[in-house]
């Protein structure tokens, strides 16, 4: 059976692997790529504890054939820190106990730092809504929410100190 | 063991050609059925034909007021484009009722259609809007309203090595809307127990010159119910010819008993359904909402 090449950018480096036709984008970054921070916890779409950006769009990587990332943009759990440098969203889930098994942890930072691209100053309704698709098992989710609120407001604070220092 | 190929065409013509090469290949648009029948052993196709490459399958085209869009735009993607949402707001907000935005970012109404789920939140949405869809096949081209597509749940009217390129909505006319509402057990990540999608236009007077009735989740494919939007022309939308519009939606369902729903409480939510549906299209109609 013959492999399939695929060349990509996985968090801004480029990347290249072998893969079968019907490998999913997430068997890929946990197997070959060895980036173990996205999970899989139901193959299906419904969890979302596999999300990834894909050219700037979160997506399930679950739902993606790993063949289809060719040429196109990956961003992982794994890029959102900068060296040892926490996210706001990162720290914030720190700060406010918005974990306890982790699993479903990483998904929840890829999304919530996607709608805070999107959307700087979101209301509970808003942040719920986005995070529909990432369930979590053990929090309850407010403590996520009030985090991602945390970060959001943090992430304006800082946009404003470098807007008064430019 | 067989094994899987993944085609990526970049035209029509070449993806019909693999399409008909292959009489188990299946067309690849988001995957969010797709991939989930694969792994659950539902699907086994011997060529996957991703469609996405092919020129002018993720676009929204405005000409003359009409609206196409490619078979493969994500759900999300018709968002962006203001006009569509301003004229087709019942189509836009249904198919961005689908799944998560994890979802909706690959999620389409080309495979939303082609899925044929009798619960598919864009096909009555599509069919109370009129909107046609485009097929290409080794025949050539033709174009179909959305309701000829689906035959049987999981099935479409499609022949072999036929594929859906373009969704296509027709003018809007002045004072007209739509609009489309489910009844879910969750607000999000559901399927619905009943979908209802409306499209009205008006008279200056507010009296009611056109509208289509559609359902999804009450029979085997969504369907379109003439009766009940016949018994709102000619009316003001008042209480009386309300109630004969849902009369009619009751008169059409032929629900099943699932997990989600009875037949009896799916058919009696149809009614209520519609009717809230039809006063938000109406509401648009008017400039209103
Ligand atoms: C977590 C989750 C939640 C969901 N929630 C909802 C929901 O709320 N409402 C709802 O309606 N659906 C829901 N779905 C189902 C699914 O997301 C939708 O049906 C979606 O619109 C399918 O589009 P797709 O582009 O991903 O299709 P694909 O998976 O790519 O294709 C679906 C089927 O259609 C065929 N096909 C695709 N495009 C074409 C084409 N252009 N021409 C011919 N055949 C084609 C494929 O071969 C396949 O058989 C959900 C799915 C998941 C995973
Ligand atoms: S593993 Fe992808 S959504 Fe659950
Ligand atoms: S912390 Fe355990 S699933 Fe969310």
């Amino acid at each position: 059976m013959s492999k399939i090449a695929v060349s990509t950018t996985v968090n801004g480096d480029p990347a290249e692997f072998l893969c079968d036709a019907g490998e999913t984008l997430l068997d890929v970054l946990r197997g070959s790529l060895g980036l173990t921070g996205s999970k899989e916890g139901c193959a299906s779409g419904d969890c979302g504890a596999c999300t990834v950006m894909l050219n700037s769009q979160m997506v399930c990587s679950c739902l993606v054939l790993a063949v289809e990332a060719e040429g196109k943009s990956i961003a992982t759990v794994e890029g959102v820190a900068e060296g040892s440098v926490l996210h706001p969203v990162q720290r914030q889930f720190l700060e406010h106990g918005a974990l306890q098994c982790g699993f479903c942890t990483p998904g929840f930072i890829v999304a919530a730092k996607a709608l805070l691209e999107v959307n700087p100053d979101p209301d509970e309704t808003e942040i719920r809504y986005w995070l529909a698709g990432n369930l979590c098992r053990c929090t309850g989710y407010d403590k996520i929410v009030r985090a991602v609120s945390a970060a959001a407001a943090e992430l304006r604070q800082d946009s404003k100190a470098q807007r008064s220092a430019a | 063991m067989t094994t899987l190929t993944y085609h990526a065409p970049r035209t029509r013509e070449e993806a019909v050609a693999l399409l008909a090469a292959d009489p188990t290949a299946k067309v690849l648009s988001g995957g969010t059925d797709l991939i989930v029948q694969m792994r659950g052993g539902r699907a086994a196709p011997t060529a996957i034909v991703d469609i996405k490459n092919v020129s002018a399958m993720m676009s929204v085209l405005g000409n003359d007021g009409r609206y196409s869009i490619g078979a493969a735009m994500p759900c999300t993607g018709m968002l962006r484009d203001e006009g569509l949402c301003k004229a087709w707001p019942g189509v836009v907000e249904a198919a961005n009722l689908i799944g998560s935005v994890q979802v909706r970012n690959r999620a389409t109404m080309g495979g939303n259609l082609c899925n044929a789920s009798p619960a598919a939140d864009s096909i009555p949405a599509l069919i109370a809007a009129g909107a046609t869809v485009l097929i290409v096949g080794p025949s050539g081209i033709r174009e179909v309203p959305v309701e000829q597509v689906p035959v049987a749940p999981g099935k479409t009217s499609l022949t072999a090595g036929e594929f859906v390129v373009e969704i296509r909505l027709p003018v809007r006319p002045a004072r007209s809307s739509d609009a489309y509402l489910r009844s879910i057990p969750r607000t999000e990540m559901d399927i619905a127990v009943v979908g209802a999608g409306v499209s009205i236009t008006l008279d200056e007077a507010g009296t009611c010159t056109a509208a289509r009735v559609a359902l999804g989740a009450v029979a085997p494919t969504a369907i379109l119910v003439p009766e009940a939007g016949a018994a709102l022309v000619g009316s003001k939308l008042d209480g009386a010819a309300m109630d004969a519009m849902a009369a009619a939606v009751r008169a059409a369902c032929r629900p099943i008993d699932d997990k989600r729903g009875t037949a009896e409480y799916r058919t009696a939510m149809a009614g209520v359904l519609a009717k809230r549906t039809a006063l938000i299209a109406a509401a648009r109609a008017k400039g209103e909402a």
